[in-house]
Formats: C-alpha cells, sequence, structure tokens
C-alpha cells in the first residue's frame, strides 16, 4: 500500500513546463530516494507535494485522500514533514522559537516530541537561545529535521539533506534517519546527489532527467557505479 | 538651558508622535512588504473616533474624558478592522507586487478620504481635551503640556506591548516566523494567510491608537492622514525595514533633530536639513539603523 502516490504531474513556472508527468510512489514504511542531475526537477516536484507550488496537471494521493488542491499548511497537518533544500530556518527566531513555533501551531500537537527532537541532535540542545541565524550550516541542518519530526509526521521528505555538510555530520544526520526509521517506522521521501549515502539508505529509487522520470525501481547491489554517472553533471 | 531643555522635550514629543505614526507601518510595510499608502487615512479615521463618541454617542456625549479614553481600544479596533477588510479584498491578491499595492492603497486612501468628507464634513474638526489632560507640567523652567506628556507615555506603553505580544505570545512568534520567511512557514504548516490578516489588524489598529494621539494635538480632518504618512515611511527606513529598536531610536532621533534644525533656522529649512541628512545616512547605511545579520549559509 502506497502512502504517497505521485500521479503523473506537471508543473510548470510560467509557460516552461519544468516537471513533466512525473509519478512516484512511496510504500509505507520505505525509503525513497529521488535522483538526478541539478536542475532535473526535483525540488519543484518536492514543492509541488507540499503544496508550495500549483499543478497543471495530475494528481497527488497521501493515505489514500487527494491533496494536490489543499493548502500547504493542511498537507503538513495531514501528517507530512518537509525539510526543504538549503540551510531553511528563521534565522530572527532562536533555536528553540524555530522548534516552539512549529510546536504551537495547532492543538494536536504532542509537547513530548520537543523533547524527543532534541534527543536526536543533542547539540542543539546547547544553542537554544542563539538566533537560528548564528547556526552553522550543520546545526541548521540539524535544527530543520528536529522541527519537521515536531507534528510526528507518517512521510519525512528530505532535499538534499548533506548539501554543504561536513563528513561528521552528515554521520551524525544519517545515524539520525537510520534510527528514527527503525523505531518509528516513518516513510521517507529523499532527495541527494551524494549517491553513497542515498543507497545506504533507501529501499526504492527514482531518476529523473529533464523534468521526466527515466527509471525508477529497488535499490540493489552495483547500483552505485550507474546511480553515479547518472547524478554526475 | 531652559531653551535647550525646551528643545530637547520638543523633540521627543515630536519623536514619540512619529513612533506611534510608524509603530504599525513597521508591521504592515517593514515586515509584509507592502507600501500600504492608506496607513494615513487608518490614523485619520482613528482620530475621528473620539470625535464622534464625544459629540454623537449619547451616554458618553457629556463625559468628554471617558469618551477619549474608550476611543483608544475602539479605534485599534476601527482601523484595525479596515485594514484587515483591505487584506483580505485587495492585497492579498498582490503581495510580491509593490507596486500594485502602493497604486490600490492609494486608491483606498482616496476612498476613504471622500467618505470622511461624505461623513464629517470638508472643514476640520477638535475634540474636548479631556479635563485630566487639560494644563501643563513645568520641570526645570520648562512648560510641559500634558497632552504631550500623555502621548510620549502612549508610545511608551504600545511598544512595551507590541514587545510583549511579539516575543512572548504564540500569536507574536508565528507572525515573526511568517515575516521571516513565508514559504517556509507554510511548508511548516504555519497558516500564513491568517497571519497575515492577524499583522494587518495590528499593524492598522496601531494607525487608529496614533489617530487619537493626534486628535489631541490639533485639529482633525480628511486629510489629517496625508500629514503623517511621510514621517511615517521615514522612520521604518531609517530605524531599518521591520525592526522595532530601529523604529524606536530613529523616531526620537528625527524628532530631537527636527527641533533643534527648526529652532535654528525656520520650520522649512529645518526639515529639508533633516530630509538632507536622512538621505545622506542611507548612503552609508542602506540597510537602516538596525540590520540583521546571519552566517551566509542561512537562507
Amino acid at each position: 500500500m502506497s502512502l504517497l502516490t505521485v500521479d503523473a504531474i506537471t508543473v510548470a513556472y510560467g509557460r516552461s513546463k519544468v516537471v513533466n508527468d512525473v509519478s512516484i510512489e512511496v510504500p509505507a514504511g520505505s525509503i525513497v530516494c529521488l535522483m538526478g542531475r541539478n536542475g532535473v526537477g526535483k525540488t519543484t516536484t518536492l514543492n509541488a507535494i507540499v503544496g508550495l507550488l500549483p499543478l497543471v496537471s495530475g494528481a497527488i494521493r497521501f493515505n489514500g485522500e487527494r491533496i494536490e488542491r489543499k493548502a500547504p499548511h493542511k498537507r503538513i497537518e495531514g501528517g507530512i514533514g518537509y525539510v526543504p533544500q538549503g540551510h531553511q530556518v528563521f534565522p530572527r527566531l532562536t533555536t528553540e522559537e524555530n522548534l516552539r513555533v512549529v510546536l504551537e501551531r495547532n492543538r494536536s500537537m504532542d509537547p513530548a516530541a520537543y523533547d524527543e527532537a532534541l534527543d536526536l541532535f543533542p547539540a542543539l540542545a546547547t544553542m537554544l537561545g542563539r538566533p537560528a541565524g548564528l547556526l552553522s550550516g550543520g546545526q541548521a541542518k540539524q535544527l530543520a529535521i528536529a522541527r519537521a519530526l515536531l507534528g510526528r509526521p507518517e512521510l519525512l521528505i528530505l532535499d538534499e539533506p548533506t548539501e554543504g555538510i561536513q563528513p561528521s555530520i552528515i554521520g551524525e544526520i544519517e545515524d539520525a534517519i537510520v534510527g528514527l526509521h527503525a523505531t518509528t517506522g516513518v516513510s521517507i521521501l529523499l532527495v541527494e546527489q551524494y549517491v553513497e549515502f542515498a543507497l545506504r539508505l533507501a529501499e526504492h529509487y527514482v531518476v529523473m532527467e529533464d523534468g521526466s522520470v527515466i527509471d525508477a525501481g529497488k535499490t540493489g547491489d552495483g547500483d552505485l557505479e550507474r546511480f553515479s554517472d547518472l547524478v554526475t553533471v | 538651558m531652559a531653551q535647550l531643555l525646551e528643545q530637547l522635550f520638543n523633540g521627543l514629543s515630536t519623536g514619540s508622535m512619529l513612533l506611534l505614526v510608524a509603530l504599525g507601518l513597521t508591521f504592515t510595510f517593514g515586515q509584509m512588504g507592502v507600501i500600504n499608502m492608506a496607513h494615513g487615512e487608518f490614523i485619520m479615521a482613528g482620530a475621528y473616533v473620539p470625535y464622534v463618541l464625544q459629540t454623537s454617542v449619547g451616554f458618553l456625549a457629556g463625559f468628554t474624558g471617558l469618551a477619549f479614553l474608550v476611543s483608544l481600544p475602539l479605534a485599534f479596533v476601527v482601523a484595525g478592522v479596515l485594514g484587515i477588510v483591505m487584506e483580505r479584498v485587495l492585497l492579498r491578491r498582490m503581495y510580491d507586487r509593490p507596486l500594485d499595492t502602493l497604486l490600490a492603497t492609494f486608491g483606498v486612501a482616496l476612498l476613504l478620504q471622500q467618505a470622511a468628507k461624505d461623513l464629517f464634513g470638508a472643514p476640520n474638526v477638535s475634540i474636548s481635551v479631556p479635563p485630566f489632560l487639560q494644563g501643563n507640567l513645568t520641570l526645570g523652567g520648562v512648560v510641559l503640556p500634558s497632552t504631550r506628556i500623555f502621548i510620549l507615555l502612549l508610545s511608551i506603553a504600545l511598544i512595551l506591548i507590541t514587545q510583549y505580544f511579539l516575543y512572548t505570545r504564540v500569536a507574536g512568534r508565528r507572525m515573526r516566523a511568517v515575516m521571516d520567511n513565508r514559504d517556509l512557514a507554510s511548508s511548516m504548516g504555519l497558516p500564513t494567510g491568517r497571519v497575515d490578516s492577524i499583522t494587518f489588524f495590528i499593524g492598522s489598529g496601531l494607525a487608529g491608537v496614533a489617530g487619537v494621539a493626534v486628535s489631541l494635538i490639533g485639529a482633525i480632518g480628511f486629510q489629517t492622514g496625508t500629514a503623517y504618512i511621510i514621517d511615517a515611511f521615514l522612520v521604518v527606513i531609517v530605524g531599518g525595514l521591520g525592526k522595532l529598536r530601529g523604529a524606536i531610536v530613529a523616531a526620537f532621533a528625527l524628532g530631537v533633530l527636527n527641533a533643534f534644525t527648526e529652532f535654528a533656522t525656520s520650520a522649512s529649512i529645518g526639515r529639508a536639513i533633516v530630509f538632507a541628512l536622512v538621505i545622506l545616512f542611507l548612503q552609508f547605511r542602506p540597510d537602516g539603523l538596525v540590520s540583521f545579520q546571519t552566517r551566509g549559509l542561512i537562507a
């Protein structure tokens, strides 16, 4: 049973189609990696899934329910956690406020999720009073992941979690994702260009080129070289 | 010395007035990026509230002081509702299109001016200054009108309330998050549309309270707002867009500067000097007095 079904979606900026007839399945409890070179439409696809960009055509189903016409905050409330590309935090809010503002978004949020998020990334607990704009890239990325987990999502969408991050922090992030997946069974849709990292985590892959899906399937032996060719610029 | 103190008080008094008229704009212009040309008319709407209460509302008509005090929260609501209606009906369709919002809000400003003219007539009117604000206080040989002291205290009170709201209340924190990064807030599940409406309500409401203060220091008319709109934008720009702390320093600095340059020259030359100094200042600090720096990686 698929948790998320992206069904033949097309997304355009003005008249230029950036994502064309793309379909992706995320089975419940699985990790799916979306791969491709820069500019093939991976982030645009994710932005369309969370509702930041409208669809020209196609459908998106989450838990069997059509969500493509819902506002972004309704989709997130429905059980999606999103970690956008880059180091996206609220820079003028402190680390603690970055978490609180999400934790306070509605009454159904569980306050215990705050401590769980900090347990996952203990370094954040030492910087609660610091404006998030002053965190390092790795710390900001950890904060972004912790924040996305506060709503205890069924699906976590991660857009290049290793981009511009030093290897030791990548290790911490990988451990956190693996641990989280093992303990909660959260499904993950991951966009990643660091192929070794992606293949260590994912059970399924989707490869995009020029706005379309050109390959999809289960990950297995011998993928590394093939995918490295597909994502290398 | 007494003359110096008098000018300093005049400056602080003008500064507090500037702060009051600009406070709401730090939300709507500074944080949301809407060039709201109708901000002055929200001030005007607030200014008419004590006048209407004192002259037309039965049980309050005889009590000028009570009517005045009631007008403070009521002006907030009246101007706030005008703001929320404008945001919902017009501005929501044109975020990220500053020129369109400028023209549309200018149109709203003209409509509100005409409405005020139709409702209250073209000639200016005055409110009755409440008994407890009549008279002066003499301090160190300087005569301080009670109304001016009240306006100074009102501006301080509003700053404290605004700070308390923004930094300790859930809705305030949410507002700051949306102003920081709208798309991110949306993708974190925050209802950005509702937050925009609340922000506009508060920003416009503060303009209404400023209007009540304006009604204390002179006659009010349908063009009352136009006298304040340039000053309000000036304070927000000099202070740094959306920076409350910057707006406070900018308002008092401009007020004191204005008082001393006007004292040394004349009203119009003094004003020209202030504008020239602001232009010069912005050459060196285009982001205004207070700007926020990040580690560069952060979006």
